[in-house]
């Protein structure tokens, strides 16, 4: 191949998880022919996140069937892969990064795809409790699985009624262990969805004994002998074999801050994905970015954002001049329930639920502000998904009444505002 | 042991044999461009559209109804549409031409 302007020069990645290894590949495709190097404190081949709490919690599969890539793809593109390697430093007026054991990395161009960690709330007892466990990393699940296979009672409680605790209280449940999930708020997914989603997410798990207690503000735990105890504000306590933590993540972005790279909430980036250091980009959930289409700025933890930032800062190191511009979208699956979510929910001033007809949980809830679509929750309704996400990108109006009756038949045609 | 045939966006033909897990496994293993299996085989992502070649749809069956619908979300879906996570490899679907969305 001909020399390209690329040639002789290194792109060094920080993270090789869902952005990091997307975008490496898209680099490549790209026309990058200079090398790749990338770097992550973890020692797995780049594997899958979200399974970690559903399928892959209790299936018994090995990481190798959860990969992103084969191991072949990397050495087929040129792009070496450091794993078990972390940096501990950024230093950009030199151009370069060094790891941990002290070794200096040179690059040309730098892309932070640190992503996040799960946060350990300062709960007295936590450090000295045994089997608390974080949903995470391949080594997370590693070690929850060994800690089911040795507990004869199997009591597990979860703290935190985010999707990641639900989701692996569903997981477990299906194991036979005695599931409980601890919820702070009033209900859960209370920072993401509205009351009846949540409410509906309540009845499933208890239909599943499950049970979802909100409210419960954790302030003590207390190990006995071979188990916990967890002690909550109102008085009440529950033992726990296993104590599985969901309760949020942190933005990966100390080594982004002490670089002196802006930082808000999480590495800001430009519409290209580049911070204000001209060789550095960052993308997936290390970054705030700008969302055209919502008109502010965000902050995401989702693969879609993860992938499409990877795209745009790959074209964006080629000399291409791409627009950071996406709808979100997400889901989750629990028991035999698939919620797809789209769009942007924050700031809604009206929630409509639509259910369809004969149809036993399937119904989807439409976020307005004023007659503006902002989001849709589906919930085993890939319909109503699919349909959100064209009017969302489209902006046509919708006929809130058309919408609310279900006898009318689901299309889109049926639904717009005359 | 199936023997797939993908043809890519860019006109590429790619013949590559399987014997177990889907289509868009097979695939991503095989680097196959255009399919990038995002949401790991969920059918949550719709990154792994591909058009069954029509002498063929009797071996691949059509999508079945959650397929269809997240299939909508390209207009260029077709009746011989498919989401390659949703197609299990087996002996069955030995020979099949396999185009790749755009
Ligand atoms: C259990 C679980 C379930 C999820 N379910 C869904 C879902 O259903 N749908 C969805 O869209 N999203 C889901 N997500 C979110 C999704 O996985 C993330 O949005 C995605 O992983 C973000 O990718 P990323 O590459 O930006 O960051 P991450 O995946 O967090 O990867 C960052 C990587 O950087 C490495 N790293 C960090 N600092 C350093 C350092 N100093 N040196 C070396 N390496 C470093 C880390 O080891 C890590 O591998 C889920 C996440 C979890 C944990
Ligand atoms: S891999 Fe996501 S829908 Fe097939």
């Amino acid at each position: 191949m001909a020399e390209s302007r690329f040639s002789n020069r290194i792109c060094v990645v920080l993270g090789a998880s869902h952005a990091g290894v997307n975008f490496a590949f898209s680099l490549r495709r790209e026309g990058w022919d200079g090398e790749i190097l990338l770097f992550d404190s973890d020692p797995e081949l780049p594997y899958h996140r979200p399974p970690l709490s559903k399928t892959y919690l209790t299936n018994g599969d090995t990481i190798e069937k959860n990969l992103l890539k084969p191991e072949e793809s990397y050495k087929k593109e040129g792009i070496t892969l450091r794993l078990g390697t972390t940096v501990s430093t950024i230093n950009k007026e030199a151009h370069t990064i060094i790891l941990e054991d002290g070794d200096v990395q040179p690059y040309d161009k730098l892309v932070i795809a640190t992503g996040a960690r799960p946060i350990i709330p300062p709960i007295p007892g936590i450090d000295t409790s045994k089997n608390v466990f974080l949903i995470r990393s391949a080594k997370d699940i590693a070690d929850i699985r060994s800690a089911l296979k040795h507990s004869k009672s199997k009591r597990i409680v979860i703290i935190g009624g985010g999707y990641i605790g639900l989701e692996a209280a569903a997981s477990l449940k299906k194991t036979g262990a005695d599931v409980t999930v601890l919820e702070r708020e009033e209900r859960v997914l209370a920072r993401v969805t509205a009351p009846e989603m949540s409410n509906f997410f309540k009845e499933l798990h208890t239909e599943n004994e499950v049970p979802i207690l909100t409210a419960k503000d954790v302030k003590a735990i207390e190990t006995q002998k071979g188990y916990n105890e967890v002690l909550c504000t109102d008085g009440s306590r529950y033992i726990a074999d296993i104590l599985i933590l969901g309760c949020g993540i942190r933005v990966n972005q100390e080594l982004a801050k002490e670089a002196g790279l802006d930082i808000e909430n999480g590495i800001r980036v430009n519409s290209m994905a580049r911070t204000n250091d001209k060789d550095i980009y960052a993308i997936g959930d290390c970054t705030f970015h700008y969302n055209p289409h919502y008109d502010r700025f965000i902050r995401l933890e989702c693969v879609q954002n993860a992938v499409d930032q990877a795209k745009v800062a790959a074209a964006a190191i080629c000399g291409k001049e791409p627009i950071y511009d996406t709808i979100p979208w997400f889901w989750s699956d629990q028991y035999d329930v698939k919620l797809q979510m789209v769009g942007l929910s924050e700031g809604y001033d009206r929630a409509l639920v639509r259910k369809e007809v004969n149809r036993d949980n399937c119904f989807s809830i439409w976020y307005f502000k004023g007659d503006t679509l902002l989001a849709v929750d589906a919930v085993n309704n890939a319909k109503a998904y699919v349909y959100g996400t064209k009017f969302i990108k489209s902006g046509e109006k919708i006929d809130t009444s058309k919408l609310l009756d279900s006898s009318i038949e689901f299309k889109p045609s049926n639904l717009l505002a005359e | 042991m199936a023997k797939i045939t993908f043809i890519t966006s860019d006109n590429e033909t790619h013949i590559v044999e399987g014997d177990s897990g889907s289509v868009m496994e097979l695939a991503v293993n095989n680097g196959i461009q255009g399919i990038d299996g995002d949401c790991g085989g969920v059918c949550s992502c719709a990154t792994c559209h591909v058009h069954v070649s029509p002498e063929d749809i009797s071996k691949t069956g059509e999508a079945s109804e959650i397929e269809k619908d997240m299939l909508e979300l390209d207009d260029n879906a077709d009746a011989y549409s498919r989401l390659g996570c949703q197609l299990a490899i087996s002996d069955a679907l030995d020979g099949i031409v396999l185009r790749v969305a755009k």
